[in-house]
């Protein structure tokens, strides 16, 4: 029988794999991207497992919502590699650094 | 068999499948690869969710990511003349920092949640059948009642994010000549044209030479 | 009857005009225009000041007390301008009027050659106008402004040769000592204001006897009493102004201005507002003889060691200036003795003759070609007679002659302070008697130094050269004249003439009346346990009575000393000058130093003032206030930023690095505090 917590172990696993995603692949900004739509993964997993433990419907409405502002930030941040390739010719991070202090 | 064994059955063979391609995502060489492998993530959660009998979302989860946000991952990957050599530099040195850190957060999460007690918990019954609906009925009914105001301003959101990305790679070409309707409309005959009255006169009686170029009168 | 408001704001504003007119457009008028529109305003206030004078004493007409505009209120203080106008108001008028009037017409010769010609006659015309708001006032608000504004123009006037480094310092200190008085008299009418709630003359006169028994705690454990507070704290204000011992110091530096400013402000009238002004509150004062025997010490001292200094000055105007102080002892004298009249007869007569002597010197200086020195002159006698003539008779009246109208108000004075009982009276007594030799020490001195003997200048007549024009002021040899002194023009020496007459008669005429005759009538209010002058009446048997009586007395004996002295010293045996100074070396560098008030003055209010505002300056200003605050806030946030700023790398990943970390001690926050794992909060529900 499923239980509430195969769903937040789940959870857990994955975002942690992201976690280690951002940190293993600091050069890559594409797969940093990736890493975090799997936090974003881990994240929905815990509403919608959630919403169905509780009954209550608002979890997955705000995964719906998550979904839609995920979408939207992959599609500007995609636009600004874009764009950034284009001016440096590299998506490679520790080339970036002209915000250092 | 037991429907709910063939259930467990189900689950566990996702969350193997999902974990397995999450961790090719962090770990695959080629970047064209791991966004494959991602789609292959969203894809067993989206059985996951199945399962949970949240179809819309579900649904909603191959449609948008794996059908709009993973392509244009991929339009993207490919576009870009990335050196991946490049890329997967200290990828080494840093596994032991980022396992490290995974691994502890992992520990801390399982104990924040309490595996035991939480196996306990069991789910009860689909609240959208209690209710007398589907499941996207369900949804339906609160986001356009309830998080309607919410709902318009993610509506907003994703348009505005539209506009900005297409803004953001917008090139404008200098080799390509453009017209101005606006401007052409704005025309004045007045701008262009200047009506000069003036008194005729007589050039000076000086000896004209029709072999020298004469100085050009503005 | 009474006096019409219209004359009385004529007085007032005809100098106003006058000052405007020279001041403003005084290009327009130039320098004829600018000194006839200020000679006829001050000419109208004079004429019509006499008219007051007539007025009051044979036309009948009653007291003037009127509010003419009100300035402002506040609760139940009414600041208003208004004119109280008495007998004693009309004394000052006619006094103040007819020696500026003199003043101006002598200002066309003094300044003939001068640039301020102009300023100089806007300055003194609105010096003119102060004055009479200061003596016409019937409250202490307007009192207090007359009292400024003559102090603003003195100050101006002291600094009227603004490039001299002298004039300026001198202006200076006489603005910081007057500061000084001003503080007092700020207080004491303040203190007025609070025991009395009224600032109007009348009504704070009227209730002055509920002062009796009020009480002030300054520290703990003291009670003054409110009438000595007010009193003393208002002849503060006094002491300033009329240069009281010790506020004297700023008066004999002020001979650093024109000397017709030296005769109109420093002799002949504003010094003397402190004597007015505690004789227009006679009433305040009769009601504490403690701080009367103040007064009469603090007089005392003045009228003896201030002279003493007279008699070892080389400067023919600082003789004058410290007679000028001695003077003003003597009437702060009889004002201790509660002798007010008298101060005030004296003043009027010391305003005649002591004008007349500073423009005598004035006159003299011309001649010498702005040489001041007097151990360069010498002779003067038969160049310029009128002057010396004119000289003698001012001179005779300040020793006090009988007959002189100086005799007539000082020996009044040495008189009332001898049947006096007030504490203090013997000092005081001695100090005047000793006074009245003193002043003939260095009176005889200065005209035989000046007029007589031999010519200690020489003459320089090199006709080719004709007028000599780098003379002005002062930039020659020491006793070396471009051409012979020549009496002065008659602008010069008809104000002499006009002033050695009332110096030489008017005591004769009015000491009967004024001192003896209850010519002030109520203007002035004397208890009557302290009305020496009524003894005295008792004995009075009329002016020539009085002047004969005085042959025998004491102070013209005195005189009489000073005199045979003097005139064998400086006459027949020149020589005995120097040895009699060298003799007495240690009194002659006591009092060339002026007791060392100055040099006090200087080390602790100064030198120690500069000290102080170094020690802010340095420890207040640019330690605490700009090294640690200002820049030190803004070192603090510097340092911190340069901290912080290593901290922004700009990496992505430090920054997704420092929030993971976050979250990790966030998660471990929860783990170890927080209340368990979720799953049994679950479990417990």
């Amino acid at each position: 029988m499923i239980t509430l917590a195969h769903y937040i172990v789940l959870g857990a696993v994955l975002f942690c794999i992201a976690v280690a995603g951002l940190f293993i692949n600091r050069k890559n900004v594409i797969v940093l991207l990736m890493s975090i739509e799997l936090m974003l993964l881990a994240v929905n997993m815990n509403f919608v497992a959630f919403s169905r433990f509780l009954g209550d419907v608002s979890g997955q409405v705000f995964v719906f919502f998550i979904l839609t502002v995920a979408a939207a930030e992959a599609a500007i941040g995609l636009a600004i590699l874009v764009l950034l390739f284009r001016n440096r010719s590299t998506i490679n991070i520790a080339d970036i650094d002209s915000m250092k202090g | 068999m037991n429907p709910q064994t063939l259930q467990l059955i189900c689950f566990y063979a996702f969350a193997f499948v999902t974990v397995i391609a999450a961790l090719s995502v962090i770990t695959l060489k080629n970047t064209v690869h791991a966004v494959l492998a991602l789609v292959l993530t969203f894809f067993s959660s989206a059985c996951l969710w199945m399962l949970l009998e949240a179809e819309f979302l579900a649904l909603a989860l191959i449609v948008v990511y794996v059908g709009a946000v993973m392509v244009l991952f991929l339009f993207v990957v490919m576009m870009l003349d990335i050196d991946q050599e490049k890329m997967r530099e200290g990828f080494v040195k840093f596994l032991p920092v980022g396992l490290i850190v995974a691994v502890v957060m992992l520990v801390e999460m399982l104990g924040l949640i309490g595996v035991r007690a939480m196996h306990a918990q069991v789910m009860g019954a689909n609240p959208a059948v209690a209710a007398g609906m589907s499941n996207t009925a369900w949804l339906g009914q609160a986001l356009y009642t309830k998080f309607l105001l919410p709902f318009e301003i993610a509506a907003l959101i994703l348009t505005v994010g539209v506009v900005a990305a297409v803004a953001l790679t917008l090139r404008e070409r200098r080799d390509a000549r453009y017209e101005s309707p606006s401007q052409q409309v704005k025309v004045d005959p007045r701008d262009r044209v200047r009506i000069v009255k003036m008194a005729a006169v007589r050039p000076p009686a000086a000896p004209v030479d029709d072999n020298t170029p004469q100085e050009s009168r503005p | 009857m009474s006096l019409s408001t219209s004359i009385l704001l004529t007085i007032a504003l005809a100098p106003l005009v006058g000052c405007v007119l020279a001041g403003f457009l005084g290009k327009f008028l130039g320098r004829a225009g600018s000194h006839s529109v200020t000679i006829l305003g001050v000419a109208i206030s004079c004429a019509l000041s006499f008219y007051v004078l007539y007025q009051l004493t044979l036309g009948g007409a009653e007291t003037y007390n009127q509010n003419i505009y009100t300035w402002f209120q506040i609760g139940p203080i009414n600041a208003s301008v208004g004119f109280l106008v008495d007998r004693l108001t009309a004394m000052m008028l006619v006094v103040v009027s007819f020696v500026s009037l003199l003043v101006h017409v002598y200002t066309i010769g003094y300044m003939a050659d001068d640039d301020g010609y102009t300023r100089f006659f806007s300055y003194i015309s609105l010096f003119t106008f102060s004055m009479f708001m200061l003596v016409m006032s019937n409250n202490f608000m307007q009192l207090f402004f007359g009292w400024e504004a003559v102090g603003l123009v003195s100050y101006l006037l002291i600094g009227f040769w603004y490039k001299r480094p002298t004039a300026i310092f001198a202006n200076l200190k006489a603005f910081l000592v007057n500061r000084v008085g001003d503080f007092g008299f700020l207080l004491g009418i303040a203190a007025v204001l609070y025991f009395l709630h009224t600032l109007d003359y009348a009504t704070a006169f009227g209730t002055a006897p509920s002062l009796i028994g009020k009480t002030l705690q300054i520290t703990a454990g003291t009670h003054w009493e409110a009438a000595t507070v007010i009193c003393i704290c208002l002849f503060i204000g006094a002491m300033g102004k009329s240069a009281q011992v010790p506020l004297h110091v700023w008066l004999p530096d002020s001979m650093e201005g024109p000397t017709p400013i030296s005769a109109l402000i420093h002799a002949a009238t504003m010094v003397t507002a402190g004597i007015f002004m505690v004789a227009r509150m006679s009433p305040l004062f009769e009601l504490s003889s403690t701080a009367l025997s103040f007064v009469l010490v603090i007089g005392a001292t003045t009228a003896l060691f201030t002279g003493l200094i007279g008699i070892v000055q080389n400067d023919i105007k600082r003789v004058i200036a410290y007679s000028t102080l001695s003077q003003l002892g003597y009437m702060t004298v009889a004002l201790g003795v509660s002798m007010y009249a008298g101060a005030v007869f004296h003043l009027m007569t010391h305003a005649f003759f002591k004008a007349l002597l500073f423009l005598g010197a004035g006159s003299v200086i011309i001649a010498m070609h702005h040489e001041q020195d007097m151990r360069y002159m010498g002779g003067l006698r038969k160049y310029m007679p009128i002057t010396w003539l004119t000289m003698w008779a001012g001179s005779l009246a300040l020793v006090a002659v009988p007959f002189t109208s100086g005799f007539y108000s000082k020996d009044a004075i040495i008189e009332a302070v001898g049947e006096s009982h007030r504490w203090g009276a013997h000092y005081a007594y001695f100090c005047v008697m000793a006074g009245a030799l003193v002043t003939g020490l260095y009176t005889f001195r200065q005209m035989y130094l000046t007029f007589h003997g031999k010519e200690r200048f020489t003459v320089l007549d090199h006709h080719g050269h004709g007028h000599d024009e780098h003379d002005a002021h002062g930039h020659h040899e020491p006793g070396v004249l471009a051409h012979a002194p020549k009496e002065s023009p008659w602008v010069v020496t008809l104000p002499l003439v006009l002033l050695a007459i009332p110096s030489l008669l008017v005591g004769f005429f009015t000491v009967g009346p004024v001192l003896f005759g209850q010519w002030f009538g109520s203007a002035i209010h004397v208890d009557e346990a302290n009305n020496v002058l009524g003894e005295l009446g008792q004995e009075f048997h009329g002016s020539l009575a009085m002047a004969l009586h005085g042959f025998t007395q004491l102070p013209f004996l005195l005189v009489l000393v000073a005199f045979v002295t003097t005139t064998y010293i400086y006459l027949f045996n020149p020589a005995m000058a120097g040895r009699i100074k060298s003799a007495l070396k240690p009194l002659w560098t006591v009092l060339d130093r002026k007791y060392w008030v100055d040099d006090v003055y200087f080390a602790l209010f100064a030198r120690g003032g500069v000290r102080l505002g170094r020690l802010f300056w340095k420890a207040g200003d640019t330690a605490v206030i700009d090294d640690v605050m200002v820049n030190g806030s803004v070192g603090l946030v510097h340092r911190i930023a340069a901290t912080m700023r290593r901290l922004q790398s700009g990496y992505l990943y430090h920054y997704a690095f420092a929030m993971i970390l976050g979250l990790i001690l966030l998660l471990g926050g929860y783990w170890l505090f927080g209340s368990g794992p979720v799953g049994s909060v679950l479990a417990g529900q």
